[in-house]
Parts: C-alpha cells; structure tokens; sequence
C-alpha cells in the first residue's frame, strides 16, 4: 500500500472520541418513518393560500401567435392570471445571465412543454382545470431534438466550448502502432426525486416576499425572485428545512417555480402555492445531459493509450442553464484514473428544441468518464488484454505520467490500490475463469465481469462558488443552533455538519437543533452541489464554532485564573486546569460575564484556480476514489438481464459518517445503474416527452438492485489535504461505480467473440440495446 | 340504499354524505383531513409514496392490503378500515417495530418515500409471518426509492421479522375492527352524488346488472388502477360511476374440475394464487404484474375489460383458451375471450353489458405452455411485449393444436394466425419455430414506441418462440436471468 495510504494510520484507528466518525443516524429519520418531516406541501396553509398552475406550450419550436386565455380566467375557482406581462422586473431566470431563459415565452417557443402563463385559483385542482382551457395559436417549426440533428443544422451552441490540449494529438496519433475511430452514445437521465418541484410564496409588508422553496440553491432563488419582483434581494427570504430529492436538479430548476409563485403572490397579494403534477415536473425540467462522444484513439499492442482525440457533443436543450460548467466537467472526467500521453479534448454544448439539460450528481462527470471506459474497452478488445490489465497499464503514476488534461498534476492518486484490493477482496480472478467456463457451457444465458475505477474531482470548477457561511448561537442552557448555507435533500448534510458542532464544543449531538435553511440567516451561498456539502459547510460551521470556544476559553482563563493551553472541550464536559466543568455552566458563566455566544463562520477552498480560456489550472482541491467490480447475466435471446453481484471499495478519507456515506454510495450506485440500464428519456419527433412518469420512465426497483452486493469504505486512508477532519465528499463519486455494470453487460455480450469484437454497447443499455449489441457481435463473428 | 359513505380511518368512524365520487383517498387524507404522512409522488400508482392500508370484510374475514391512495376514490372505501402512516405509533409514541427497523438500519435518506415504503412493509408484516428477499422485493416493486439504492430497506424488513410478531395482540385488534366492519355492512347500495355526478356501489350482482342498465353510460371501476389517471392525469370528470368493489359473490374464484371460473371482480393477487398451480410461468406473470398495490387493487375484469393492447393477462388467457361471460340485466352471452377485442380499445361489450366472469380451461396434462413477458425493467414494468404459447403434439410428434397469443404486438391482444398455421402438423423442432418466425411478420405489424422498436418487438416475438422450444425440448438449459423462475434455482 502506497505511504498515503498508511500516513495517519495509527491516528485514525484510536477509539473515536465524540460524534464525529460515528455512524449516527440521520437526524430526520424517525420523522420520516412516522410521516412526521414536513415537505413544503405539508406545512399548514396560510389564510386564503391559492394555487398555481402553469400552462404550457404544446408544440417544440416555433412562434407563439396569439394566446387567449379568456375561458382560463372564466373557469371555476380562478383567481387570476400571470403572464410576462405582469412581471415587474425581469423575465429571465438564466442562472449564468445570458437572458436565454424567460420565465413565459412571449414570442419564440423553444420546446414542448415551455411555460406561457400562470393561472392561479382556489385550488389546485381548478387550477389545473382551467390551464387546459387556453387557446394558443402557433406557427410551427420543425424542432431540432438531438445532437445529430442540431449538428445537421448547424451545430448552435449554447455556450462557449471548451479544448483542453497536452502534448501534439495529431503526431501522436499518427506515430501510434494502431488507432481507431468511433462514437458512443451516452443518454440522459431524469432526476426522479421522489418530491417534485414546489414553491410556496407568501407576501409581506412593503416589497417582501418569503419563498418556500425545495431548491438546492437558495441565494439563487432569492436573486432571481428579487430580479423577476424588480426588488432588492435584501426584500426577499427563501427557505428550505428539506427537499425530498434533489440530484441536481434543484440547483437551477426550482427557479421557475418559485419566481412564478412569488409573481402571482405578489399580483394577487396573497399566498401562493405552486406544485406541479409530476408529468408537469418532468415535461418542463432540465435532465442529465445526453452525449454523443466521437473519439480517436491511439494505442499499443501491449494495451497503452498512446493519445486520445475525442469530442463530447451534448444535447443541451433550449438554453444554456448549467451546459457550459457541465461540458466542461465532462471533459475533466474523460480521462477518469488514466494518463493520456497526448490528448486533445473538446466539448460541443448543443441548443436543441427540447428541456434545458442541467445539473445532475455527476454534472457531466459521468459522461466523461463513460467515454474513458470505452478508450479502454476498445483497447482491450482490440489487443485482446483484459479490459482490467488495460486498465492498470493506463493509471496516472510514475514518471511524467500524472498529468492531466487540464495540466493539473495528480497529487494522490490511490485508484490503482484500491482497484488491487478490490480484486483481491471480490475475488476477480477465479470469478473470471469461472465466468469463462460458464460461457462455454450455457448456450443462450452469459455472463460478464467488469472492475471499473473512479476518480472524481472535487471543487466547483467555478472557483467562486466554493466558499461558504455558517451561523452557530449557543444559548445559556448550553443547547445549540446551528444554520449553514447547506440544504438537506437527504443526504445527510445537516446530522455531518452537526456532528463536526457536537464534536468541536464536546456536547452530545442531541444538544444541537439543526435549523432550516433560510437566505436571512446566511447569505450568498453556493449551491448544494458538486458533493461539497460537507466540505464547505462544515469547515464554515468549525469556523464559527472556534470563534465562540475562543471567546468561552479566554473568558475561562480570566475566571480562573487559567492558562488558555490549560482549557480543553471533552466529551460532556470543560476541563478548565484541574477543574471539571459542565459546558453549560460554563456558558452561563460566560453569559453572565457578558460573552458573545453567538458566531458567523466561513470557509473558502484553498489552493484551487481555473484558466478556462487556456485549460490549465489546478480546478481540484483533491479526488475522490473508488471501484466496482459487477458481474451480471445476459439472456441472448431477450437481451433481458440481471446484475448478480456488485462489490465496491470505495474513499472517503475519514468518514465523518460511515453509515450516511455507505448510503451515499449504495443509493449513488443503483442510481447510476439506472441512468446506465432501464432509464431512458424518449422524445418522438414532434419533440414530445414520452417518458414523463413513472409508468414510461422506469428507474430501478427493490429487486433492480444487485443480487449480492457488498460496499465497503476505503480504511485508513484520510485525505491527504486538511479537510473537514480528513474526510472526502461522497454524493457524486459513487455513482460512476455503476460504469461497471454498463461493462459488465459490454463483458458478457463480448464473449460471443471471443473477447475481440468491441461490443460498442451504448447507454442505456436498455434488453433492446443489449440485444442490439448480441447481434451485432454474432454477425461480425460470423463474418470473421 | 344509503346515501351516506361510512368507512373507519384508524378508530374513527367517518360519514360522509356528500362528496366528488372521484376525490382521491390522498387528497381527502392531506386536503381535508391534513394528514400529511402520505405524499403524492407520481399521482398514477406507480411510485408508491401514497402508500396506505385498506382492510376489508372478505367473505368473512378481515383482510389488509397496501393500495396506492392517489388513484384510490373516496367513496370505494365504504365498509373499509383506513390505515396511514401516522396510525402506526403506540399510545406512548414508540414508533411501530417496522418504522424502528427502517430507522436502525439508515433505511431513509431524503425521506419522502418512506411512509410508503413504512406502509407496504407494515401490510407485510400484519399478513407475513415470514417473508424471504424474494418476497419483499415483491412487496415493494410499487414503491420507488431514489436515494437509497434499497440495500438498508430490506435489510430493516428482513430484521424486523428477527423480532418475532405479537400474532396475538394482532388477532384481537383485528377481531374488534372486523367486528365493526361488519356492524357497517348493511347489504345497501350506496349512492352518493354532488353537482350532477353520481356514484353507485351496489352490494350484489343483481342489483350491479340493473344499475348497468339503468345507467348505460356510467363507467364501471373496479380496482381504478386505470380509470384512477383518468381523473389525475387525463384530468377528466366522469359524470356517473358505479362501482363493483363491494359485489363479494364476483371476487369468487372455482375450481370446476377442468376449469377454473374467475368473477370478474377476483384482484391479481387470489388470481395469481388460482393460475400459479397451472403453471408456474403463469404465477411469474401474475407476480410480475404491476406493484404489490396494484396487484391488490386491480382485477382480472378490469384488466380484460379495460381493452388495453398491452394488458398482462389477455395474452395468457387467450393461449389458454379462455372464454369471457358477459351480463346484461339477467342474460348472459358467452364468447371467446379473443373474439372480446375488437379493435385498438373497442371491445365487443353492447350497452347494458359487463364482464361477469371469465372461465379458463385448464390445459390438458400433455399440453405444453409458455409465458413470457418482456418489459424494459424487470419488474412493475408495462409489457413492451408479452407472448403465451398453447401447443397439443400428438402421438408422432406432430403438432395438432397451436395457440400463439402476443400482447404488445398489435392494437389488441392478438393471435398469431399465419405463424400457427404454419406450426401445425410439423414436428416440434427447430425447424418448425423458424417456419413460424417467418411468418410472424404477416401476423404483426408492430409499432416503435417509448417501450420499444417495431424491431425489437418482432425479433423477440419470434426468440420467444426459441425459448418456448429450448424450456420444453432442453429443460436443463438456462433461458432466463431475472425472476421467480430463476430465483428458485438460486435458493
């Protein structure tokens, strides 16, 4: 094991002292279970509330002619209309200010399902009556719905691309022994957070306005309530105690519903409730990018990528949104744990007449890392290595072979150690002569192993955005509350940052309320994104929480007459010198003693910078690293499949919580086996959304999950940098495991060639897919 | 008849004597009642998160089921018991052993499925005394979790039956409410009505048969997992309803010797249980069939009548020769379940009329059957296609009788003439399945749609074929990856 692994070892293997490393439950749980963790929709109305509805466009693209709305506002219930006409500010939501995004379309209509109007009445059910009685009369025109399309069209691009370049792509490929050239299709993904968007929207005095809103980016929502509203962002407050899901698509998407709910509460003056149906949901918001990857690759006969030219197309949808940070992730990611001696990159963020692609646990990391996993497979395929001996000759490490890309050294790479101890631990070798065998003898089921790696990047590679705030007040009976710019969509973010409080004042976790998430408390914050929660916020939250100790421990020294050195927070108790104090009489004390108690803290990532416009920096604080290795079965006449096994060894530096992190990983993993399965996003060529609910829309079940399935946190390996106790983000890592199970298949449809025909199985590898791919290979080995 | 709804929500008893005959149970629970446990999440019975627990009287006994409250009417609660996830705590407060389970085992992330997922296991456990993995996935494929990944949520169900279940304190609870269930089945027809819509739940068939006729517009639910999205989705306001759930005598499944007789109102999960011992193809099929609710909700009528192309059962019942009866005021008219489909959702059902029961011949010893169902996920899927194979050989080898019935592959479900024309008199072979491919394409013109490609359709109609000729000419050749019919084999 490399010395990383080992350093800190001793330290991390003492008894753990305090809540921090415990595996503490979530702190809503047993709310949850009971029915008792109130969602927005739960809450008790306000007096008088009334809900929205939005009416929508029925045609992809074209011009909005005429829009009657007579019978709508004449219709039981209504109590009135927005459209952009009522709007005091504004009537854009572009997250990244492009003004490509208005709230109701006017004039251009850019996919089916785009906003025109509100209706609003008293209740939810005559609100959804009455949009359906809207008479919209459109020119049509024909939609451009997917990358092949809109490069046919012209190649629009939403947003600038990007190129990261190292080394003379075209020499190298020219000087390599063999390359070759071919695409992937990569699909998209629909969030499916279980609670759909909502916001409810109650105005007061003067212009304020307070935004329920089930976001994952509060500061954003208030901003662009207060640019639609035409008010000052100090006039307005959002809110959040917890999503029921987020996944990245309530970073921008909530903007919609909430700018919308505060338009018509403040036409209306009075509360406003918007909740769309979930086919609603699905039809107006952005997804997962979908990618077509064209790429060229160089390599040896001894299975080395000799270079690497590959472009990443996406179906952005109508409006730039997050395209520009998500292409660009891609191409951070399409190099996963592998150096390319010579690589040349490049994104193609596409506008098509379809929902505007966004954020979503990955960001584009997925994609890009797909995309790497085919270099390899074709390389395995074509030299005939195992794809798992290709993947070890390409590791970062050694001389001169740990840069990326982007030009940023890769300091602590552990991939090629965990991806060993993996092997070990799930036995891959004798699995695979096992499998061998298997083949040999079953005529219509095959089976397919597969160990992929992961390395991801942590840090918004919008520099800016990794900082964040906390608010701690300790009150005289020592209990404590705690507001950071943190949102809890499920993940565990608020018991962590509560654990990181208990711990630093050395009181139980039970003596710490974790309060809502709300812009009045701590202002300008980033999104709950990028699997920086913790990172961020705790570090704030520690911050605010040494402030106050700070204060507690001079204030101790002076009362008795102790040096500050002499002053320690146990577990349950001040040890002040030789005294033994409880932490809440010493907070009265210094209460009494006229002691602040209460603190802001704040935290902003160090060492991190990105040159876009050169493609060279240092974007990552550090990686987060795992593997999987998945064994599945196939049914060639069917193309119908089952995941039999799954094993991950995954990283989290110190765990702050094990059990909230090895859900993290279990649920980031069947989630991206989903993506990468059974969930495809279908648009006929009207560019309607077909699969716009569950029924159509088909992400993994109970019994999807693997057969066996064993998930283990990588031990003494802390994170090399001073993060928050040494810990690592986990909410997008782990979902690129499931890459094993996309090769797994690719594995298994493989060995009807004998290991030598590149399967070329494409995402997602739906039965159909799969089948695709059986006879394809069967009829290439025929033709020999 | 009775013009007030009376049914009990935990202990309370609620009268009812007006309301919209197709509010939903979910709306009434978190609109009027503000019980907010229960969540909407898909608003179509397929996510699960609206879970609730419905007992009822059945034949006697008091039966608890898990249904999707979202696509639930009100009024079809008459002479029920209500359950929601608040209901589950002590008198003290402790949590129920099925929430505390989820709780020790991080069971919940973001938190909005669980009182779903709290209430199909707590079905579960008052029915189960022991169920294995298999089985709960089974008890959960209608309840989506998009956080978890699912591993901590079945290892909570599966300790919690560690703990043992108070049968006892369950058997006396259960006595009391079924003792006042009965109190409240009066044996009249419950009309409700508000603004010019009406509701009619009648009590026995005779009386159902003259509502029919009286009302010949009316739509008739049954389980409402279809009719429910309608009214959600669809947004529609059915003017009149008469609904069969009450009409006992039609949930009668009999066994006449070479025939089993399903009333038409039998749910999927007594249907399973009758076509499970004819094969066990047949019992994947129904366990496949939808989520653990819908199961519970849905019927064998509803799910012929309703005329859907791509219903699970049509197929296998027509392989199997089914016949259908249909009932106007006293008479009855009987007819081949095939010749019942008409065109893309037009059945042969004349005004007055509905499907009373459905009669399927048992097949004869040397009979060789077959059920595939093909879907994009696995389970709670919708057929992309499903195939039911009938074959009779004769004493040469030879083919006498072939019964190819597809779903999925037309607008109805539909019999592949050509291609068992061309099974007939042939040897039962490799051969015979490609003389029956080729003419596959004379029978089905299938469409491309969000489930699958004309393609994918066509080529699988005919491997389905070949799986049909592998299971009964190689038994020992595995032919499937997924289900019951793996699992066994698994342990």
């Amino acid at each position: 094991m490399a010395d990383g692994l080992a350093q800190d070892a001793a330290a991390a293997t003492e008894p753990q002292e305090g809540p921090v490393g415990r595996g503490s439950k979530h702190d809503s749980a047993p709310k949850h279970v009971a029915g008792e963790a109130l969602y927005i929709d739960d809450l008790p109305e306000p007096a008088g509330l009334a809900h929205a509805c939005l009416g929508l466009s029925t045609i992809a693209h074209g011009r909005l002619v005429s829009l009657d709305l007579a019978a709508v506002e004449a219709a039981p219930g209504v109590l009135g209309l927005v459209t952009a006409a009522d709007i005091p500010g504004v009537n854009d939501i572009s997250s990244t200010h492009r003004h490509d995004e208005p709230i109701f379309a006017t004039d251009r209509i850019m996919h089916h399902g785009q906003p025109l109007f509100a209706v609003v009445a008293r209740t939810r059910a005559q609100a959804r009556q009455a949009a359906l009685l809207a008479r919209a009369v459109y020119e049509e025109a024909a939609p451009v719905l997917d990358v092949a399309a809109a490069r046919a069209a012209g190649g629009e691009l939403v947003t600038e691309p990007l190129k990261l370049e190292r080394g003379d792509v075209s020499a190298a490929l020219q000087a390599s022994p063999r390359r070759l050239k071919a695409a992937m299709t990569i699909g998209g993904q629909d969030h499916f957070y279980l609670e759909s968007q909502i916001a409810l929207a109650i105005p007061g005095e003067d212009e304020d306005m307070l935004v329920l809103s089930s976001t994952q980016h509060p500061s954003e929502v208030q901003h662009m309530v207060a640019q639609v509203l035409g008010v000052g962002s100090h006039a307005v407050t959002v809110e959040v105690r917890r999503m029921g899901g987020g996944f990245g698509g309530k970073e921008t998407q909530s903007n919609l519903f909430a700018v919308v709910a505060a338009l018509a509460a403040r036409k209306l003056r009075r509360a406003v409730k918007l909740r769309p149906d979930r086919d609603d949901d699905m039809i107006i918001t952005g997804k997962r990018h979908d990618f077509v990857c064209d790429y060229e690759i160089g390599f040896d006969d001894d299975g080395h990528i000799l270079a690497v030219d590959a472009v990443y197309a996406a179906r952005c949808g109508w409006n730039a949104d997050l395209s520009g940070p998500v292409t660009d992730r891609a191409l951070f990611h399409a190099d996963n744990c592998y150096f390319y001696p010579a690589v040349r990159l490049r994104s193609e963020p596409l506008r098509t007449h379809t929902v505007s692609n966004t954020a979503f646990r990955g960001f584009g990391g997925p994609q890009g890392m797909v995309g790497a996993e085919r270099f390899i497979e074709e390389v395995a395929f074509a030299t005939g290595l195992d794809p798992l001996e290709v993947r070890r000759r390409n590791l970062y490490g050694g001389e001169n072979r740990d840069i990326t890309p982007y030009h940023q050294r890769v300091e602590d790479m552990i991939a090629g150690e965990v991806m060993a101890q993996l092997e070990r631990d799930c036995d891959y070798r004798a699995r695979r002569e096992a499998i061998a065998a298997f083949n040999r003898e079953s005529r219509i089921v095959k089976r397919g192993l597969a160990l992929t790696p992961v390395k991801f990047g942590i840090s918004f590679t919008a520099t800016w955005y990794n900082q964040a705030g906390a608010l701690v007040h300790v009150y005289t009976d020592g209990t404590i509350a705690l507001n950071h710019g943190g949102t809890e969509m499920g993940q565990g973010l608020y018991v962590k940052v509560a654990q990181v409080v208990a711990q630093a004042f050395g009181v139980g976790l039970d003596q710490v309320k974790i309060t809502a998430t709300t812009t009045g408390k701590v202002p300008n914050t980033s999104a709950t994104a990028a699997s920086s929660g913790s990172d961020l916020n705790g570090m704030a939250a520690l911050d605010a929480c040494e402030t106050i100790k700070a204060r507690l421990v001079a204030f101790a020294a002076r009362h008795w007459q102790e040096s500050p050195e002499a002053i320690r927070f146990r577990q349950g108790h001040v040890q002040v010198g030789g005294r033994e104090i409880a932490f809440v009489d010493l907070v009265k004390a210094a209460y009494v003693a006229r002691t602040q108690l209460s603190a802001t803290g704040f935290y902003a990532t160090p060492k991190i910078n990105w040159d876009r416009k050169a493609g060279r920096g240092h974007p990552f604080y550090y990686f987060a690293y795992g593997a999987a290795a998945t064994e599945v079965a196939i049914d060639t006449l069917t193309g119908e499949y089952k995941v039999e096994r799954t094993d991950i060894l995954h990283d989290c530096g110190t765990s702050l919580n094990p059990a909230i992190d090895i859900g993290q990983i279990e649920g980031g993993f069947v989630q991206g086996m989903g993506w990468l399965t059974t969930e495809e996003l279908v648009f006929d060529d009207k560019g309607r959304l077909r699969t716009h609910a569950p029924s159509t829309y088909k992400i993994p079940v109970a019994s999807d999950r693997p057969r066996i399935f064993n998930v283990a946190l990588l031990q003494n390996a802390p994170n090399r940098e001073p993060t928050i106790h040494r810990s690592k983000a986990v909410g997008e890592p782990p979902l690129m495991l499931a890459i094993s199970v996309l090769h797994a298949l690719s594995d298994a449809v493989a060995s009807l060639g004998g290991h030598r025909i590149c399967p070329r199985l494409d995402a997602p590898a739906t039965p159909e897919r799969v089948l695709a791919a059986v006879e394809r290979v069967r009829a290439e080995a025929l033709a020999g | 008849m009775r013009r007030t709804l009376r049914f009990i929500l935990g202990e309370e008893l609620i009268e009812i004597a007006a309301c919209d005959p197709t509010l939903t149970v979910l709306d009434w629970l978190r609109l009027e009642r503000r019980l907010t446990g229960s969540k909407e999440g898909c608003a179509e019975g397929d996510c699960g998160a609206c879970t609730v627990v419905v007992g009822r009287l059945d034949r006697g006994r008091l039966r608890y089921e898990a249904i999707n409250a979202c696509i639930r009417f009100l009024p079809t609660l008459e002479g029920c018991h209500l359950l929601t996830v608040e209901h589950l705590k002590a008198a003290d407060g402790g949590l129920h052993p099925v929430q505390q389970a989820l709780v020790t085992h991080h069971g919940s992330q973001c938190g909005f499925c669980t009182p779903g997922i709290v209430m199909s296991l707590f079905a579960l456990w008052l029915n189960e005394a022991a169920p294995d993995v298999a089985r709960i996935e089974d008890a959960l494929a209608g309840n989506l979790c998009r956080c978890t990944g699912y591993q901590p949520i079945i290892a909570a169900a599966l300790a919690l039956y560690r703990g043992g279940r108070p049968q006892e304190r369950l058997a006396q609870a259960e006595a009391a409410i079924a003792a006042r269930l009965a109190e409240l089945a009066d044996g009249e027809t419950l009309v409700l009505g508000e603004a010019g819509r009406s509701f009619h739940a009648p009590v026995t068939q005779a009386a159902l048969a003259e509502l029919v006729m009286q009302h010949p517009d009316a739509i008739l639910v049954a389980g409402a997992t279809d009719v429910g999205l309608w009214v959600t989705k669809g947004m529609q306001i059915p003017p009149a309803i008469l609904y069969l759930g009450r009409c006992e005598e039609m949930r009668s499944i009999v066994d006449t010797g070479d025939t089993l007789r399903f009333g038409a109102m039998a749910n999927h999960g007594d249907v399973r249980a009758a076509l499970a011992a004819l094969s066990p193809q047949l019992d994947e099929l129904m366990r496949r069939f939808g989520g653990e609710q819908v199961r519970n909700a849905g019927t064998i009528g509803g799910n012929i009548a309703n005329g859907s192309p791509i219903g699970d059962l049509p197929p296998a019942l027509i392989a199997l020769g089914a016949r259908l009866l249909l009932r106007s005021g006293t008479g009855l008219r009987e007819i081949a379940l095939e010749d019942f489909f008409l065109d893309y959702r037009k059945q042969d059902r004349r005004k007055g009329e509905f499907v009373s029961e459905i009669i399927v011949p048992k097949p004869p010893a040397d009979a060789l059957f077959h059920v595939s169902k093909i879907s994009k996920r696995f389970d709670e899927d919708i057929s992309a296609l499903c195939a039911a194979f009938f074959l009779r050989i004769d004493a040469e080898g030879r083919i006498l009788e072939a019964r190819l019935a597809y779903g999925g592959m037309a607008g109805i479900p539909k019999r592949a003439a050509a291609a068992e024309a061309a099974l007939r008199g042939r040897v039962w072979d490799e051969a015979a399945v490609d003389a029956a491919i080729a003419r596959l394409p004379a029978d089905f013109t299938p469409l491309s749609d969000m489930r699958a490609s004309a393609g994918y359709r066509l080529t699988v109609a005919g491997n389905l074929l070949r799986r049909f000729l592998i299971e009964t000419r190689e038994p020992a050749t595995a032919t499937r990856v997924a289900g019951l019919l793996v699992e066994a084999a698994h342990g």
